[in-house]
């Protein structure tokens, strides 16, 4: 499955109604690490067809990432019924990501 | 199967010795506990590589793995855990398995000294951050505080100073083993405030970072509210895996010549792990340069 960017318009439709599990990753162009998860998530998505996997722009979605405190990226935030469960902070290996999704 | 060598850790000192024994046709595995790149991927600017006068971080690493890649190295995602000499060849322990080289260069480069403050690995991305250029665009007309008194500490202050409302920059002496230009630019702006002879002693939080409580020489006591405490008080090497075969300084850098030999035959080290004076991308290369050189004779000759 790929990974589906999200706005603050398709927010609530996308990560918060969504029926199954939503990891959202916060990422921006100009952060290194974050273009190196970026690969890997896509990665994980393809063995995780469980999972929805949504990318979120913080300079475009700021207020996303401000209504979700974000203040280190790449930050995952796994969603469940529309409900924040859990967060990972920095670049990870693969392994730790298959791990945080449990 | 037994490799030529075994690299340790993929950063630019790892990947430039890959390429290095790729190109004297040596098999080559590199072993990375994250991905490849290393430090650098974490800064949007070089501008201190020759030959290339801006560069992000994450190109630079790209470029080079794909050029060590190019060359037929092979990287492998897996954190070292042990290192294990049985003379004619050495074997990297990992959590999936084990892999054999008659050499072995250790390129494993350094991590981000903690404060070691209950909370702190919690709180990391909840207030507390390690790279200033990295999380500094979070705290925009915010209050923030810096901890550490070297050149890092105050480069991340001023860079703060630009970005926040309000910076505290906490040492816990009274001067700065910094640049006094950078110490005197410091001063000079209002919204910098210097918290000298002061630790930071405790992290209040709910869910993310409220406050620090900051303890002075004197005793005296005093509770700060930010919104980011960034750290830099240094980095620590990652060689304490393998001191069974490499000798460490008190700091635990290690020891080597210069060529990058260490105490055990057939073991190499290159990169900001080992001791030297200056640890930047040129002098990592270089190691890696030096040391994938010694590691190829020490395979001819034995
Ligand atoms: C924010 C920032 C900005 C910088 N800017 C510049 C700059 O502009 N110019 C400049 O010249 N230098 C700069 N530097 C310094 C430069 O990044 C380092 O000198 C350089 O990356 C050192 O390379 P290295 O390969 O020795 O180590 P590292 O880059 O630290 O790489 C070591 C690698 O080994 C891996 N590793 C560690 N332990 C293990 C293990 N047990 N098993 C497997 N893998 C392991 C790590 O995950 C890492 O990928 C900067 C550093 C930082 C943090």
């Amino acid at each position: 499955m790929a990974v589906i960017k999200v706005t603050e318009q398709n927010f609530k439709s996308e990560v918060l109604e969504s029926s199954v599990p939503v990891l959202a990753d916060f990422n921006a162009n100009w952060c290194g690490p974050c273009r190196m998860l970026a690969p890997i998530v896509e990665e994980v998505s393809e063995e995780r067809r469980d999972v929805k996997f949504v990318s979120i722009n913080i300079d475009e979605e700021d207020i996303l990432a401000e209504d979700y405190g974000i203040s280190s990226i790449p930050c995952l935030v796994l969603f469940k019924g529309g409900e924040e469960v859990d967060r990972m902070v920095g670049l990870r290996p693969k392994d730790d990501l298959l791990d945080f999704l449990g | 199967m037994m490799y030529d060598i075994i690299i340790i850790g993929a950063g630019p000192a790892g990947m430039t010795a890959a390429i290095y024994a790729r190109r004297a046709q040596k098999s080559v595995l590199v072993l990375e506990a994250q991905s490849y790149g290393g430090q650098i991927i974490n800064t949007p600017e070089i501008e201190n590589y020759p030959a290339a006068a801006n560069i992000s971080g994450f190109d630079f690493a790209s470029n080079v793995y794909n050029q060590a890649k190019a060359l037929g190295a092979e990287f492998k995602f897996e954190n070292v855990l042990e290192l294990r000499d049985t003379g004619a060849s050495k074997e990297a322990v990992t959590k999936r398995g084990e892999y054999s080289a008659r050499a072995v260069i250790i390129a494993t480069g350094s991590a981000n000294r903690k404060l070691g403050l209950e909370g702190e690995d919690r709180l990391t991305g909840r207030g507390i951050s390690y790279c200033a250029a990295c999380d500094g665009a979070f705290y925009r007309k915010k209050t923030v505080a810096v901890v550490g008194g070297g050149n890092t500490a105050l480069e991340d202050a001023l860079y703060l100073a630009d970005v926040a409302e309000k910076v505290y920059l906490i040492h816990r002496r009274d001067s700065f083993r910094g640049d006094e230009a950078t110490v005197e630019r410091l001063k000079s702006r209002e919204n910098v405030e210097l918290v000298l002879n002061s630790r930071v002693t405790a992290l209040n939080a709910d869910k993310r970072l409220q406050s620090v409580e900051v303890k002075a020489n004197d005793g005296s006591v005093r509770e700060l509210k930010v919104d980011g405490l960034f750290a830099a008080v240094g980095r620590v090497p990652e060689n304490q895996s393998f001191s069974n075969l490499i000798e460490l300084d008190g700091a635990g850098y290690a020891d080597s010549d210069e060529s990058c030999r260490t105490k055990t035959a057939g073991v190499f080290v290159a990169g900001d792990n080992r001791r030297k004076e200056v640890r930047q991308l040129v002098t990592a290369t270089a190691d890696g340069a030096v040391a994938a050189t010694a590691a190829i004779r020490y395979l001819n000759e034995g």
